[in-house]
């Protein structure tokens, strides 16, 4: 097991390297030269020459490299170009947000959709199992726009239950005032797809021989769902969970920018619309990490929760 | 694929089921549709004249009149006469918009302006009152509108699966049928296009490039070529070292003979599900990153930037836009899954 995640952790090291390369060329070749954007207004060849000069523009394309390696070794990304703040304080203080946010949204809707599947999973093939199917597929087809600008509006402008936008400073206010209702709406656009996997997960695990042994021996129902059943249709639904989460941390971009939550996506968004790469490209340096880190866990719960998997 | 008694190509089989199954062969017809609509406004066929302004802003659709708001557009008479009404009313001078000569400073230029008004004549075209589906802010046809932006949406999704499904089956290809360093290289470009997630990678690429639906295809492909990849190098991989491609080895055909002409037409059927699926997350991307302005350019309209104008109008009550947009976008993406299910079932060459 150890020497499986040292040579996982040292596999990691050509993909970050890939990843690296990837933003160099991305943001110094196709980008374009950076030192316009930023001289802004008072934009004469000095000013453009000591941009250059900061941002080692002057240098090789070689050594240019070398000081976005060293960035990245030493999580020290500079500071950002649109208001000159370090990139690592912008990206602490998004952090929070963004996790207070998906977190909540990852635990309700996985809860109520797992609840849900095996409900539906136990009733196949049934009317209502039919009905939820064709309730998801439908839900499917709406974008996930469509229920936060409808949702922001009815619920919040119209009717007035929850605030339309904002956040605050404390934890507690925000989860009684400001969160309920993105994540009422991230629950509702996560939790069709959801269901209609798990629902998968659970029918094929019903179909097998042990589930009719456990009856034939006189099992209880809920006995054979809870214990038989619902412990080996988790195992994809965990890795899919695991593999989800760093998508979680720039997956609820659209929630943020709807309702004003300072978090890592509408930095993003802020980031690509004010052309301030360094901050997207730390974000996405982090992001690969996460996932990588993610993916690892992710084969070590699997391990965890069924014996019969062989770690290679 | 010869179509021979007794034993019947994959493809006819599969025709052959999938016209048997009712919902796939409706939803094939529907996706049809939608495709002739995406390359019609293409070609400036089909909805050519979004741009033109027919109706008077925020024009109501016609049968729903009565659901929207009241007024549809307030002129310099109806202020003229609401101010009078509250004159009536309040039994005093309302303070008004009239202005005398020496107070207003743009009378004198206002003066000349309605004196020279008659020189500059406009052709006076009528604005409708009502259209179909209602106008927009700038009394443009939300039907002509939605109809081109399904086709800007559709071409965008089409064309970026087109081309991440050949990049990825190309790349696929080569890694699974060589193996060893080619295989080592491209799982690593694999690894690191998978590390990040798709959503930010494609945020990332529309930072550097311009905008446009010539690079939203372009990034689209550059982004999601991945899971066909991983797809095709497995069936690569398996179909190498099986009897028919050493025996076409065997007769001397060349390497690109193998994997191309022997070995893609027996894995082809995934590439066909697989373009399907892709093809409807490709039209959600277009319309999430058209919504957030790092899609289409502003002089182009897709459902994305149609979405980007519904909140908004949605405050004033004005409800069509968005409304007419969803549904195009939910038949459209209906019919598009359940035909995946369906194709997915009628390709399975383990159902025969």
């Amino acid at each position: 097991m150890f020497a499986y995640i040292i040579r996982r952790v040292l596999q990691m090291i050509p993909t970050i390297f890939g990843v690296m390369l990837l933003l160099f060329i991305l943001f110094n070749w196709v980008g374009g030269d950076p030192s316009y954007i930023l001289a802004g207004k008072s934009m004469n060849a000095t000013t453009l020459a000591n941009i250059r000069a900061q941002l080692g523009l002057d240098k090789s394309q070689f050594a240019q490299f070398l000081i976005f390696v060293k960035q990245v070794a030493t999580l020290n990304f500079g500071i950002s170009w649109s208001n000159q703040q370090p990139v690592s304080s912008i990206l602490a203080a998004r952090v929070g947000p963004s996790v207070t946010l998906t977190g909540f949204i990852m635990l309700v809707s996985t809860v109520l959709s797992i609840s849900m599947a095996s409900l539906v999973a136990y009733v196949r093939g049934s009317l209502t199992d039919r009905m939820v199917t064709l309730i998801c597929t439908t839900a499917m087809s709406v974008s996930a726009l469509v229920y936060i600008i409808a949702g922001q509006f009815w619920l919040a402008h119209k009717l007035g239950w929850f605030p339309v936008l904002g956040w605050g400073d404390s934890f507690a206010k925000n989860l009684v005032t400001y969160l309920p209702l993105p994540v009422l709406l991230g629950v509702i656009v996560s939790l069709a797809p959801d269901l209609r996997f798990y629902r998968s997960c659970f029918v094929e695990e019903m179909n097998h021989d042990y589930v009719r042994t456990a009856r034939a021996k006189g099992l209880s129902e809920p006995k054979i769902m809870l214990k038989h059943v619902m412990r080996n249709a988790l195992i994809p639904v965990v890795t899919s969970i695991m593999m989800s989460l760093p998508y979680l941390l720039v997956g609820a971009l659209l929630l943020e920018t709807f309702f004003a939550i300072p978090g890592m996506g509408r930095e993003v968004i802020m980031a690509v619309d004010k052309s301030d790469f360094p901050v997207i490209k730390a974000i996405t340096i982090y992001i690969a990490i996460l996932t990588m880190i993610f993916n690892l866990l992710a084969d070590i719960v699997y391990k965890l929760i069924d014996p019969r998997v062989q770690l290679k | 694929m010869a179509n021979e008694k007794g034993s019947r190509s994959l493809w006819a089989l599969g025709w052959k089921r999938l016209r048997k199954d009712h919902i796939g062969f409706v939803s094939l017809w529907m996706v049809a549709a939608f495709v002739l609509l995406a390359l019609a406004g293409a070609l400036g066929l089909v909805a050519s004249g979004w741009r033109n302004e027919v109706a008077k802003p925020y024009a109501p659709p016609t049968l729903l009149k009565s659901l929207g708001p009241k007024h549809v557009q307030l002129t310099a008479e109806n202020i003229d006469a609401a101010n009078k009404a509250s004159e009536q009313a309040n039994g005093q001078p309302s303070t008004g918009t009239s202005l005398t000569a020496d107070e207003d400073p743009l009378a004198g230029d206002l003066a000349e302006a309605s004196k020279n008004e008659g020189q500059y004549q406009e052709a006076a075209t009528q604005k409708a009152e009502t259209l179909p589906m209602g106008a927009d802010l700038r009394g443009r046809d939300v039907l002509q509108k939605v109809l081109k932006g399904t086709s800007t949406s559709m071409l965008v999704g089409l064309m970026g699966s087109l081309a991440a499904i050949v990049l990825g089956t190309i790349m696929g290809g080569f890694g699974g049928y060589f193996g060893q360093k080619i295989d080592d290289l491209l799982m690593w470009f694999y690894s690191v296009f998978t590390s990040v997630p798709d959503m930010l990678l494609l945020l990332a690429f529309s930072a550097v490039l311009r905008r446009g639906i010539s690079t939203v295809i372009l990034v689209m492909a550059l982004t999601s070529w991945t899971g066909t990849f991983r797809l095709m190098r497995a069936e690569f991989l398996k179909h190498k070292s099986r009897e028919y491609v050493k025996a076409a080895d065997a007769i001397g055909a060349s390497h690109l003979r193998r994997m191309f002409v022997h070995i893609l037409p027996n894995v082809s059927y995934l590439l066909l599900v697989q373009f399907s699926i892709l093809t409807v997350a490709l039209i959600k991307y277009e319309v999430i990153l058209s919504f957030l302005g790092f899609g289409v350019s502003v002089t182009q309209i897709s459902w994305g930037s149609m979405l980007a104008e519904a909140p908004a109008e949605l405050i004033q009550g004005y409800w069509w836009q968005m409304a007419c947009v969803t549904l195009f976008m939910s038949i459209l993406v209906t019919a598009f899954s359940m035909l995946t299910d369906s194709l997915r079932d009628a390709l399975d060459p383990k159902v025969k």
